[in-house]
Order: structure tokens, then sequence, then C-alpha cells
């Protein structure tokens, strides 16, 4: 095949999250082979190919040789594709090759699918289609027992469709995850380009990926990416790692609520940042993300919940002992609280309906209570994708994000969660038990805030019906934050402090 | 063969075009009718996929050659050039065998 030096066009497939993956789309006037294995959603993908496509302007072929015509509009459905409505439009055609019922069928002598292929071209005509799929190859194989003679058909068929221009997405199926790209040597006629959807177990939880394996001449992103198959929506891709960093940053500080906080982040956090509030069960972590959202409905600013641990009432009354009414928060359209168990739901879908929300409510603030909840359901590499695709996602709204997250012991410690996002978070504030001459206080430091200077104090926090309280340093006691509490006497601290010169040289900024 | 012999036989081939394989076919179909088929009113409709393609669609035919026995009931489709001697044709036809 003589190469194209010209660049490859693409054709946006409109199915969300997959075009970003692929570099914008697919090849335009090829055919790409989609492969997976029973139950990899090949046939919402072909479908969707084509409904996005009519959502988009462009007529579509659907050529079933697997589930009929009726079982399809059905199922897709529920999508919220209503193809009957886009056939009697003339936006999609159906050519129905799925097996007859009434017909036996009986082979003597030699044949082609010729007539398979006038169908097909004939459809493509009357709709004006510029879009075609194929779904799936593994049951015409089934029917038709020469494997070689359907195989040249096929390539035969491809090579119409190109000549015709059509982008075309041909389904097959592979028996294993990893192995074959596709069972009958599909392969060998459709080479170009190659997406693998697979759903696979890990730890007993599915997951669905879809890879790009080659196209050919072209860029794509490489490995494989989580996808969600959802109620009137299909298939939603996540990116993940080819988010680009390339949200704005911005300057604008916003108040914690509270104004000692504010000043030991060197004035508030920033407005589109993302901060990590971490403590142990009872340290002060929801007190703080209610705090933070009171403190933006008083300046007129959206907060959105999503609370992953405890129930709207349980929070409102919480709220309410440290002062803040959530209840006339809500009535004024400041606050929204979205609770639901983690358990319901994979990350995946949790991870999209989180969007959509913040996508219908606008807020300016969104706090999730807590992320440690979210862990549970979840692989750690789901986690962690998780949790890239919705602080990219918050960072991309501009937006500020609160998350907390809760350290497994009592005393020191970092969870599980901590391991995996604080890099990615801009701002890491630590809430400890401190144990002071046998009473347990709360400790509170800023660990890390992102292009600013910083307190780098241990600092008392203290919680009554007004709500925190931030108070002096701890300076005759150490390892707070190990959990391993030591008290230094106070000539100690003097002798320390002489060495190092604190005081002359506070609050220089963090690379 | 069940009941009483048919008077009347509709037999439908779907073809692409005038192929070699299209060609095999239609001259066996006619030469079934003539001689193993010549006591019966048998009405043999060719039909060209490449022309009339929304009659292919109608059907859902594949692939060409394609036979379908629309008369007498039930329908019988047969993929293929139909190079058989005519006995096992008519038997998937499910048509009687006089012989000569």
């Amino acid at each position: 095949m003589a190469t194209d030096v010209s660049v490859i066009e693409r054709l946006p497939t409109g199915i969300p999250g997959f075009d970003h993956i692929a570099n914008g789309g697919l090849p335009r006037g090829r055919t790409t082979l989609v492969s997976g294995t029973a139950g990899s959603a090949k046939t919402v993908f072909a479908s969707q190919f084509l409904a996005a496509g009519v959502q988009l302007g462009e007529a579509g072929v659907f050529v079933t040789f697997e589930e009929s015509p009726a079982a399809l509009r059905r199922n897709m459905l529920g999508f919220g594709w209503n193809i009957a409505e886009w056939e009697e439009q003339g936006r999609w055609a159906f050519v129905d090759a799925s097996p007859q019922a009434d017909d036996e069928l009986m082979i003597m002598g030699a044949y082609d699918l010729s007539a398979l292929l006038a169908r097909i071209e004939h459809a493509v005509r009357r709709v004006g289609a510029t879009r075609v799929s194929m779904d799936s190859l593994g049951a015409i194989f089934n029917r038709l027992a020469d494997t070689r003679v359907v195989r040249n058909e096929l390539f035969r068929i491809v090579t119409s469709l190109k000549s015709m221009g059509l982008t075309a997405v041909i389904t097959a199926e592979r028996t294993h995850e990893y192995g074959d790209i596709g069972r009958y040597g599909v392969e060998e006629f459709v080479t170009d380009d190659v997406v693998i959807l697979r759903n696979l177990l890990e730890e007993e939880k599915r997951r669905r990926t879809v890879e790009i394996l080659k196209f050919r001449g072209t860029s794509h992103q490489k490995g494989g990416f989580p996808f969600t198959v959802i109620p009137g929506q299909g298939i939603v891709v996540i990116p993940l790692s080819a988010i680009e960093l390339k949200q704005r940053s911005s300057n604008v500080r916003i108040s914690s609520g509270s104004p000692e906080l504010d000043r030991m982040c060197g004035g508030g956090f920033f407005r589109d940042s993302i901060i990590l509030v971490s403590g142990a069960t009872g340290t002060g972590k929801t007190l703080m993300s209610t705090t933070f959202m009171a403190s933006g409905a008083l300046r007129g600013e959206r907060s959105l919940l999503f609370a992953f641990e405890e129930s709207r009432d349980q929070l409102a009354r919480n709220a309410i002992g440290w002062g803040v009414d959530f209840e006339q928060m809500e009535q004024d359209g400041l606050l929204r609280v979205v609770c639901n168990y983690p358990e319901v739901t994979g990350l995946e879908d949790q991870l999209i309906s989180i969007q959509d929300e913040i996508l219908r409510f606008r807020p300016q603030r969104v706090a999730i209570d807590s992320l440690s909840a979210l862990e549970r359901v979840s692989t750690i590499k789901g986690f962690r994708e998780f949790v890239i695709g919705l602080t990219s996602f918050i960072k991309h709204q501009e937006m500020a994000g609160l998350y907390t997250s809760t350290t497994p012991t009592l005393l020191g410690g970092t969870s599980i969660t901590e391991a995996h996002i604080s890099t990615i978070t801009d701002s890491i504030i630590l809430l400890r038990y401190v144990e002071l001459f046998g009473e347990m206080r709360r400790g509170l430091t800023v660990l890390k805030m992102r292009g600013s200077a910083h307190d780098k104090d241990i600092r008392e926090f203290s919680i009554d019906g007004t709500g925190m309280h931030i108070g002096r340093p701890f300076r005759n006691i150490s390892g707070i934050l190990s959990g391993q509490f030591t008290h230094v006497a106070p000539s100690e601290i003097e002798r320390l402090s002489a060495l190092f010169r604190d005081e002359d040289n506070p609050l220089l900024p963090e690379g | 063969m069940n009941g009483p012999a048919p008077s009347k036989i509709v037999l439908h081939l779907y073809v692409a075009g005038r192929s070699p394989r299209a060609e095999r076919a239609i001259a066996t179909l006619r030469r079934l009718c003539e001689r193993e088929l010549a006591r019966y009113e048998c009405d043999l409709v060719i039909i060209d996929v490449l022309a009339d393609p929304q009659q292919a669609e109608a059907r859902k035919i594949l692939a060409t050659p394609t036979l379908i026995k629309e008369f007498p009931e039930p329908p019988r489709r047969i993929i293929g050039d139909l190079g058989v001697p005519p006995e096992e044709l008519l038997a998937a036809l499910n048509l009687p065998y006089d012989g000569l």
C-alpha cells in the first residue's frame, strides 16, 4: 500500500471521550475494526457511531448480522436513540443480514456476497450515508461455512466502502481479552485501524476499557482507557491520561471560611485549585468542608457537596451544630447536596454522574466528603484514574474543589488515597490528633500550598458551636505527623529557634 | 412429498449481473423446469440484485446466486450456483422427482 503523505483526516465519532483518545476521531474514509469479547459493548459502539453521527447531521447505515433490526431499535432506545424515528426521517437505514427464522438455508455450489454489497450500496445511496456500521462478523462466518469465501467477500465490501468514501466500523468477536485481534482471520482484511474493547474482571470488579491498537499512519493515545455504558448516553470514555494540563491557573484567592486558615495559606485557597484535607475520623474534615461551603454562600457563590458517608439529615444536623444552615443555603440556591453510597455504582459511572451534577449546578465550589469512601469500591488503578479524571474536570471548570480523605489510623499515618493523589492536588491540609499531657487535642497544618507561601506551623485546632478555630502552634511537642509524640523542653525550643532563625525568614514560597 | 402434487411452482433466483455463476444457476434451473418439472407450470423469475437491490433487501438476500422456492409453501432457500444433480436439487427444494 502506498504511503499517504498527506495528513489523514479524522471523522469525529461523537462518542464522548473517544475522539479525545483518538486524537480527533476515526480515520475518515477508512474502516475500523472494533474487536471485543462477548459483552464488551461492541454493538453499542457500532450503534453509537451512527447515532452520534445522526445527531451531528450525518446519515448512517447499520448492517446487522446478528440481532434483528427490531431488537436493535428496542435495545438502543434506552440510550436515547430513537432509531425508528431516524429511519422515517431517512437518516438511518438497516441492512438486515440477521438470520431469518422462516427460511432454511442450504448451500449448493459456489456463491459470493454480491447481494449484500448491492444492498449496502443501495442503502448508502438512499439515505446519503457517510457512516456505516457492520455488527458483527462472527455471525456471518458462523452461518456461511466457507470462511475463505466470506473473508474474500468482506474484503470486497470493505474495499467498496472505501471507494464510496465511507467511514465504517466493523465489529468482530475475540475469545480472549488478550491475544488474537479477532477470530476467522478478520484482521487479514481490516488491518489499518483496530480498536479493542475490553470487559475485564479485576479484583472481582468489572472494568471496561477501550484501547486504540493502531491507526495506520496517524496518531492516537496509547493504552487502555476506562469507559462506561450508561443509560441515556451510551458509551462514555474517560480520557484520563490523555487529559492535557492546559487549564488556566488563577491567582484569585477565595476564603476557606476561616480567616486564620486563610492566613496560614498565604491569603486563602486559589480559586481553581484542589485542596485535600486529610485526617482521622473526628478530626474535623466534614467541618472543614462545611465551613468552606458556608464561606462561599456568604459571598453568593454556589457550592456542590458530594457526600458518600453521611445522609443529608446527618450533614444538615452537623452543620447546624457549627452554626451553618444547610437548608437555608439550599433554599437560596447556594447549595446542593448529593448523597449516595459509593457501593451503588462503579467509579466510572460515579465520575460521569459527578460531572453531570457539576455541569448542571455550575457551582464555584465543590466538596467531596470523602474520597476514602470511594476508594473502598474500586481497584487502586481505577481509583487513581477516577481522582485524576475528577481533578482535571474540576480544574477545567475553574472552580475550587475540596476533597476529604480519612486516614486509617487515629494517630499519624497516611491513607492510600493520599499516596495516590497528593501529587495532583494543589494544597494539602492535615488534621491530626495530638496527645498533650494526657489530653487529646487536634492539630492542623498546611503541608503544601502550590504556588504560594504558607505557614509551616502545626497549630491547635478546636471545634465549638460556632465552627472551627485555629489557635497557637504546638511548640513543645514533636512527632505529631507520625503519631509518635515527644514533648520537648522549652529550653530546647529556644535553642532550635536560635539555630534556624525561623522568625527572620518566614513564609518562603514553595517551588 | 406430502399431500397432492402442486400444479404450479414459483422459483425466484437472485443473481448479481450476468456472471458465469449466475449463468450456471440459470441454465440449471431452466433445464430443471423443462425436464424434471415439465408437468408443472413452472414460474422462474430472475432478479438481478445490482439492478434491483430493493427486492434483495425485501427478501434479505445475502449471497448470490440465491434460489428461493416461493411456492408451494414453505419457502426454501438455496445458496450457490446449483452445481448438483437434479434429484439432489429437487430434494432440497422439497419438490417431487419424477425421473425421466
